[in-house]
């Protein structure tokens, strides 16, 4: 049952690929890939991955819809028409899909226990997690700790994005008509969404926070509670208008959370390297490794969230300051 | 059974056609913004070839229940991969969004045949 079940989910997920890029309206197409990328989270949530579903559907439904509207209505909604090279982008296109398919012959099929990528790393990983870290989420475990390296890079370019955004768009509080009027009001003169929102939105929040520090004993952890929560502050935003999400997150406050998240991610690392460890090893943390570790992974958790909070949040108002017609002539 | 086995095919088969839509568009489209799409598209792709990758026939998501005797558990590891590359993927996307307004705002179009003009 659910073979024909991923099968079909599979099958709309190529549909709605192909509208997205038939679309010649930018708005219909960015509406598409919210759907899509539900559609590839439940997809994520059949294949077994509970943790990446919860990404996505937070992340890539979410918050990339959000920075891709607040984009279009910077730029332009409707694509112009051209044709040129469609042909031989077709034949390109259609050459390597069917090179792909023919490879993938080679591949082993879908759940077969003996294949390669399941002999290595990942029954350590399996057998060792409940006695080394004493929680049963592996991919807390191994995003936090085994991993913890890879996590920390990763953090860094989320860092390093953020931060390129808010040069390139030179994100200081926007001017213009337009900006004005939708700071001042948002969308408070619809009675619905604000009303449905209200109620949303300290709801969301309790979410991401249980997300958050249950991410040790469920799906969950700093990434997801980090998407979640931002999208609490940009409903907010839309909402009641950027006045008033700027005065409960001020800006300072958005970039002290990135900062201060990856700061406290490494310095976490460093703190192990002083207590006589190696770079975030968490066991010489305290006198028991086991409660050293997850001591150490609450904390580098937390430095997730809040940097991939602020990160999020960074990046909306960025975009949201920058008002059409308000271009800072500065060439 | 033998379907079955044919089937066991088909996220790779998904995973082929998603990937070369997106490039498609990347590479077809002249719409900037349009070529961004492709790319989210094309990311999304190799995402689901990851998490195909992670499944065990018969296993549950990869948290351990203790009391639970010869239970299967999918690999944790590709998912830990593209969890943290979905969050990096938005940021990056972002950043290409951001070189697109700019764009747009000093040559007065996203659509690159007309930037070249121009230039």
């Amino acid at each position: 049952m659910t073979i024909i079940f991923a099968i079909f989910l599979l099958t709309m997920l190529v549909i709605t690929a192909v509208a997205i890029v038939q679309s010649s309206n930018l708005f219909v197409s960015v509406m598409l890939t919210s759907i899509f990328s539900l559609l590839m989270s439940i997809n994520f949530f059949v294949l077994d991955a509970a943790d990446v579903a919860l990404t996505e559907a937070a992340v890539g439904a979410g918050i990339t819809t959000v920075i891709f509207l607040s984009a279009l209505a910077l730029t332009a909604t409707q694509e112009k028409p051209n044709s040129s090279g469609r042909g031989i982008a077709l034949v390109v296109v259609g050459l390597t899909a069917s090179l792909i398919i023919y490879a993938t012959f080679d591949k082993p099929r879908l759940g077969d226990p003996n294949a390669p990528v399941h002999q290595h790393v990942a029954p350590y990983y399996l057998d060792n997690t409940m006695e080394q870290m004493g929680f049963p989420n592996v991919v807390t475990a191994v995003l936090s700790s085994y991993r913890g390296y890879d996590t920390l890079g990763e953090v860094f370019v989320v860092f390093a994005a953020c931060i390129g955004v808010l040069f390139i768009l030179d994100a200081r509080t926007g001017t213009g008509p337009m900006y004005v009027a939708r700071q001042m009001t948002g969308l408070r003169h619809h009675l619905i969404p604000q009303v449905v929102a209200r109620i949303l939105v300290p709801f969301i929040v309790l979410f991401g926070l249980y997300v958050q520090f249950h991410g040790e004993y469920g799906p969950g952890g700093g990434f997801q509670a980090g998407a979640i929560i931002a999208t609490a502050f940009i409903l907010y935003a839309l909402i009641e208008g950027e006045q008033a999400a700027l005065r409960a997150v001020p800006r300072s406050a958005q970039l002290g959370l990135v900062i201060c998240g990856a700061l406290l991610f490494g310095m976490v690392g460093v703190l192990c390297m002083i207590m006589g460890g190696e770079f975030l090893d968490y066991s010489v943390l305290m006198e028991n490794p086991v409660t050293a570790r997850q001591i150490g992974i609450i904390v580098i958790e937390a430095g997730v969230g809040m940097a991939v909070c602020g990160a999020m949040l960074s990046i909306f108002h960025a975009f949201a300051a920058r008002s059409a017609g308000d271009t800072h002539e500065t060439v | 059974m033998k379907l079955f086995e044919f089937l066991g095919y088909y996220n790779y088969w998904v995973f082929a056609v998603l990937l070369m839509i997106g490039f498609y568009a990347v590479i077809a489209k002249a719409n900037l913004i349009k070529k961004l799409i492709g790319l989210s598209l094309f990311q999304s792709a190799v995402f689901l070839m990851y998490i195909s990758m992670d499944k065990v026939e018969g296993g549950t998501a990869p948290i351990i229940k203790p009391d639970a005797v010869d239970q299967l558990y999918s690999n944790p590891l590709p998912q830990v991969l593209i969890l943290t590359a979905i969050v990096v993927g938005v940021s990056t996307l972002a950043l290409g969004l951001a070189i697109v307004v700019r764009i747009k705002e000093r040559y007065g179009t996203i659509e690159e045949n007309e930037i070249l003009d121009a230039d």
